[in-house]
Order: C-alpha cells, then sequence, then structure tokens
C-alpha cells in the first residue's frame, strides 16, 4: 500500500516588497497510516507554511505553490478543484493550529461548531449531528459537556479550546491531522495534557499526525519520524532517536546543543548556534546555514546541498560533510 | 542561601499582595471582587544572585516584578530596595531608584519605539537622567552599551524593524544597562527568540550578571531556561509561593506537588530519557483568581490532598536548609 501522504518536490513562493521569498524550497517526505511525525525548525524554516500548503491554504497572492506533488491517499491534492480540496478539509485531513481563539467561529457555539462540520461533509441530521457532537467533547476529556456544548469559545479557558479544535479535527474520522504548534500558546502543564490526549487518541483511532514545533522536547516525546526544515528546506530526516543521538547535519548539531535541559544541572554556559537566522530574500546557490557553520568549506557555498543518506538506513542529511564530521565525532 | 550572613539583601519583598477591582455592568458598573493575582508573598534577592520566579499564566509573576519595579502600586506588604521602601520613596528617591533599577520586556517588537533609531533609544535614559549632557560623549557610551551587548556600533542607524528578534533583544538589554543599574527585573526575556538565538541571548545575560556585578529577578515560563540561568527559584501558584529553594536542589528534589506536576509536565529533548518517563500532566486547570479555592490553593488538583487542604491555608515553611515549602503534607 502506498503511504498515506507523499510529497515531492514541493515549492511554495511568497512575493513580498523585499523580494521573492522561497519559504519552501523543494521538499519531500512521506507519512505512513497511522504514524506520528515531527516537523521541527525554527522561525521562517518553512515549515507552518509547508503544512498550509498541503491544505492549500497559502494564501494568493502573495503566495503560491510553484512546483511539486502532494499525493495523498493515491490523488495529488494540487490537481483538485476548490470545491474537491473542501471536502477534503476538515474530513480527511484534520487541523489543529496554535491559537485556538483565532480558529474557532467566536459567534457560533462550541456545538454548533461541531455539528457543522458533521452536516456538511457527513450529510448528518441536526440530532445524529448533536449525539456525535456530545460524544466527541466527552472523548476529548471535556467534563459536563451537555453544558460547554451551549457555550461560546470565549467562555473557555485555553486548555478547552484546544480540545474542542481536537474535536472537530476529529468529527469525521480523518486519515490525518495537521497540528500546527498545537501546544505552544498554552502553559505547560495544560500542554502536557494536549500533547497526551492527541497522543492516546491518534492511537486509538488510528489516525496519522503530523506535529508542527519548534520545541525539541515535544519533538523528542511523541514523534517516530522526523524532519527538521532550515531556510525552507529539509536539512535533516530519519527516525527520532538517529536524530537526536546521532545527528549529521551541523545545524541539527548544533541546535541540540544550544537547548538547556532541565534534566542536567547547571552547566557553565550555553553552546549557542552562531550568528543570525538567514534573510530568505537574500538567499544564494549555496547552503543556507553555511555561515553560520562551524564546519564550512569553500564548497558549501558553490552548491546546495540536497539530502542524502546518512547513518543508518532510512537517515539523511543534506550536508556535503556529514559523513566525514560523523566518523570525526566517532573518533573523538 | 548565598552571601554571608551580615549582608543585607538587596532586595526584600514582604508579604507584597496585589487585588485589582473587578467590575460587572458597563453602565451601573459595581464591583463585584477582586482578582487576588499576588496574595501574600515573600522573598528577598542578595546581590550578585539570580532568583527564578516560575510558574504558569496567571500565577501572579509578572505582577510581582511590575510592584518591584513600581509600575502598580501594591494593595499591601513592602518593598525594601538596599533597605529603603520603594512605596514610600519621594520624587528624588523614585528616580534615583528608576536608575538602579531597570527591566527587560519579552518582546522586543513591541518595547522598542518603532520611530526611534536604535542609537536614540538606547540614550534616551541617558538624556533623561541628565548622566551625560555631551551629546558627542553619550553617542560614544552608546556605541560601547552596543558592543557591550554583541552588536556592531554601526547599529546605532538603523531601526528596530531592520533588526532580528534576537539582535532588538540585544538593544532592550543595552538600554537597560545604559544608566549602570544594579537590579535588573527580566520578564521573560527570553521566551519569544527561537531556539537557536535564546541561548545566546541566555550566555549574555550571565556574562553581563559577572562582568557588572549585577543582580537579576528573572521572571519566566520555561523552567530548563531558568534551571541553567538562576542560583535560586521560587515557584508561583495562583498568587502565592508554593516552593523555593537553590536552583539544582528544586529540580532534583522538588517536594510541593505542584512542583512536581509542573517538572513532570516539561518533555526533555531526548527520546531514550523521554521512553523512560512516566508522564502523568495534573490534572484540571488553574483555577479562577477571582474566586481562589479555599486553603491551600492547589487542594482540588492535587493528588496528596487531605481534608485539612481544604480548611487551611499552608505557610511557607523551611523543610530543609534553604528549602522552603507550602504544604501541609510534605515534611
Amino acid at each position: 500500500m502506498p503511504p498515506l501522504l507523499e510529497v515531492k518536490g514541493l515549492h511554495t513562493e511568497f512575493r513580498t516588497g523585499a523580494g521573492l521569498v522561497r519559504a519552501v524550497d523543494g521538499i519531500s517526505y512521506t507519512v505512513e497510516r497511522g504514524e506520528t511525525i515531527a516537523i521541527v525548525g525554527e522561525s521562517g524554516s518553512g515549515k507552518s507554511v509547508s503544512a498550509l500548503s498541503i491544505l492549500r491554504l497559502i494564501p494568493d497572492p502573495p503566495g503560491r505553490i510553484t512546483a511539486g506533488e502532494i499525493l495523498f491517499d493515491g490523488r495529488d491534492l494540487r490537481t483538485l478543484s476548490e470545491a474537491e480540496m473542501r471536502r477534503i478539509r476538515g474530513r480527511d485531513i484534520g487541523m489543529v493550529f496554535q491559537e485556538p481563539m483565532t480558529s474557532l467561529n467566536p459567534v457560533l457555539t462550541i456545538g454548533r461548531q461541531i455539528t457543522e462540520v458533521l452536516e456538511q461533509h457527513q450529510g448528518a441530521d441536526r440530532a445524529t449531528a448533536e449525539r456525535r457532537a456530545l460524544e466527541l467533547l466527552e472523548m476529548v476529556g471535556i467534563a459536563d459537556a451537555g453544558r460547554r456544548l451551549k457555550q461560546y469559545p470565549h467562555q473557555l479557558s485555553g486548555g478547552m479550546r484546544q480540545r474542542v479544535m481536537i474535536a472537530v479535527a476529529l468529527a469525521c474520522n480523518p486519515k490525518l491531522i495537521i497540528a500546527d504548534e498545537p501546544t505552544t500558546a498554552l502553559d505547560v502543564t495544560i500542554q502536557a495534557q494536549i500533547l497526551e490526549l492527541m497522543k492516546s487518541l491518534t492511537r486509538r483511532l488510528d489516525v496519522a499526525l503530523i506535529v508542527i514545533t519548534h520545541n525539541l522536547g515535544v519533538v523528542a516525546r511523541y514523534a517516530r519520524r522526523v524532519n527538521v526544515m532550515y531556510a525552507g528546506r529539509i536539512v535533516e530526516a530519519g527516525d527520532a532517536d538517529a536524530i537526536y543521538h546521532d545527528p549529521r547535519h551541523p545545524y541539527t548539531m548544533a541546535l541540540l546543543r544550544s537547548v538547556p535541559r532541565l534534566d542536567q544541572p547547571r552547566r557553565a554556559r550555553l553552546d549557542p548556534v552562531d550568528g543570525q537566522p538567514p534573510d530568505l530574500t537574500r538567499l544564494d546557490g549555496g547552503c543556507a546555514f553555511r555561515s553560520r557553520c562551524r564546519f564550512a568549506v569553500d564548497r558549501c557555498g558553490q552548491a546546495n546541498p540536497s539530502l542524502a543518506p546518512a547513518g543508518e538506513a532510512g537517515h539523511f542529511a543534506a550536508c556535503f560533510r556529514s559523513n566525514e564530521l560523523a566518523a570525526r565525532d566517532v573518533a573523538a | 542561601m548565598s552571601g554571608g550572613a551580615n549582608q543585607a539583601p538587596l532586595l526584600e519583598v514582604r508579604r507584597l499582595a496585589m487585588h485589582f477591582p473587578v467590575s460587572e455592568g458597563i453602565v451601573l458598573s459595581r464591583k463585584i471582587g477582586d482578582v487576588k493575582a499576588v496574595d501574600g508573598v515573600d522573598f528577598t534577592i542578595n546581590r550578585g544572585e539570580t532568583l527564578g520566579l516560575v510558574g504558569e499564566s496567571g500565577c501572579g509573576k509578572t505582577t510581582t516584578g511590575r510592584c518591584i519595579l513600581r509600575l502598580e502600586r501594591p494593595t499591601a506588604g513592602q518593598i525594601l530596595f538596599d533597605g529603603e521602601d520603594v512605596g514610600r520613596m519621594d520624587r528624588k528617591g523614585l528616580t534615583a531608584f528608576r536608575r538602579r533599577v531597570q527591566v527587560i520586556f519579552q518582546d522586543p517588537y513591541s518595547s522598542l519605539n518603532p520611530r526611534m533609531k536604535v542609537g536614540d533609544i538606547i540614550a534616551e535614559p541617558i538624556k533623561v537622567h541628565g548622566v551625560e549632557p555631551d551629546a558627542k560623549r553619550r553617542q560614544a557610551r552608546v556605541r560601547e552599551l552596543l558592543s557591550i551587548c554583541g552588536l556592531d556600533p554601526k547599529f546605532t542607524d538603523r531601526y528596530p524593524h531592520e533588526m532580528s528578534g534576537g539582535q532588538r533583544q540585544r538593544v532592550g538589554i543595552a538600554r537597560a544597562l545604559a544608566l549602570d543599574p544594579e537590579f535588573i527585573v527580566c520578564d521573560e526575556a527570553v521566551s519569544a527568540l527561537d531556539v537557536s538565538i535564546q541561548a545566546q541571548v541566555v550566555n549574555l545575560l550571565e556574562d553581563l550578571r559577572e562582568r557588572f556585578g549585577l543582580t537579576y529577578l528573572f521572571i519566566a515560563h520555561d523552567l530548563s531556561v531558568v534551571r541553567h540561568l538562576c542560583q535560586r527559584v521560587a515557584v508561583m501558584y495562583l498568587g502565592r509561593i508554593v516552593e523555593m529553594a537553590d536552583g539544582d536542589e528544586l529540580f532534583d528534589n522538588p517536594l510541593h506537588p505542584y512542583t512536581q506536576a509542573l517538572l513532570a509536565s516539561v518533555p526533555v529533548p531526548d527520546p531514550r530519557v523521554e521512553a523512560t518517563r512516566a508522564f502523568r500532566p495534573p490534572r484540571g486547570e488553574v483555577p479562577s483568581p477571582i474566586n481562589p479555592p479555599s486553603g491551600c490553593v492547589f487542594h482540588p488538583r492535587c493528588p496528596m490532598a487531605v481534608d485539612g487542604c481544604k480548611r487551611e491555608r499552608p505557610v511557607l515553611r523551611e523543610l530543609r536548609p534553604g528549602h522552603w515549602v507550602a504544604c501541609s503534607e510534605v515534611h
């Protein structure tokens, strides 16, 4: 069986006052059925744009998908009409965004937001939809679900709103959920509750999940496979364990070294990634990380390395020196 | 606690309370209660020390910082800076206080005036306080401050929007340093920054503390950064300090059930460590500070709560040397 989602050579560009920005610059990856993968990166890495591109939610203008295929369940989403695409969104692919206050409709009750999806996508009648809405709220752990159905988003806490978003995303038994920074706006104890909820529900219902985040802890806890993005490209991809314990791209290495860890005593100094994030309007043909890279050589300015096998099977890095660096680590 | 026994703390906060009135109705508005943002908080900070103040949104950590800066007039309690009561300072005393105490805010986008050049932003406090009337020498001082903060002195002519988030936060730090302060309140000073930039700014703050003998109150929700930067840490919940101890002691041996739950909720960036961790987030959510639970404010979510917790408000007790806990069930 082919993978549930196969992204091939996806390019998304934005025309801005400062010039053309290649927000997503040729990325390819797959998601298997029922699998959780993470896309990790910092601001401007293209991680959110890559997800919005899958759903064809890029505002045009200024943005545009310029190349690539998005094969979902065997169909290329780029070739579908807008009407067909609307049927996919919310039915086959659910979405959970960072800020539940702006993604829920403030003038509709919680109940209505869920029943609307069920009526639209499944042709459910009002009574059936309402029964199912109650079930869904209970499933996402909202106490006193009957009362909550009649409330409006502003009457709920941030954590509860995110639970509602998850209920909406799951309403039509999707095959895939895309969660873009689903817990970034939440407090840490609520973040933990929401992540555990998403983990147990996606497992139980066999839904695939793409988690987009900048939080390396969240990735370590929840994802089996990881794509690391930098300046619009996937610079490293592989199993979470390999990415964290045998990183092959200098950016991943530097990123992991720079984070302070709660489980380690005070160190004298952190080891930050040098320099500033890249200006996406000023990228040349070379590797975008080279100005911050401790291992850059002349070659890195001449061409942009593409993903190549590194380390164990299924592990890829986009660095000319990745195998050399790994050998050096072993020697050290 | 660090510091000699005879050395008085630089900052002392005593029984601090800050209640905001809550009203209902627009035309005939009437007061219906108080938000007890800070509800009886005590701590001290010694010279050269960094105290971390942590907790989730609404716990009162930012309001505590604002009271110390005298951006709020507290409902009750005292704040002593270098032995002087901040609440009773006259105009002259307050001007001197504002030179010695500075703040670094979270958002480097909204805390810098977008119409001012970086050089003018940093020079402004020097001008306002009349520290350096000579324009040339003031410019030299601005360039010095920029380079202290790791920025090219050429940046004086730039506008904030021409800089990255990390660079902007460095400008905010340079401005805070302009008057040679002794004490800086860092309110979520690195929270808005990307991971790769955050470590640079954390290192900068640490270097500046050593170089200029600064004292910090570091208000943050990111516990990993706090563990790295702070010698002592106080954990707040719903307006109260529930636990306070030296950094490593607090993170390695948390005693209060809320601190334990908080630490257990933070995922560690290592899949092997995560695979071995029991992960049980605390149930429920933080209750409203308008009508907080009786007794111990954490009791409705606490796995250890007994009947007495509903009635009696636990006091902060020193259970081990330097390790303070507000829980009647921990001994």
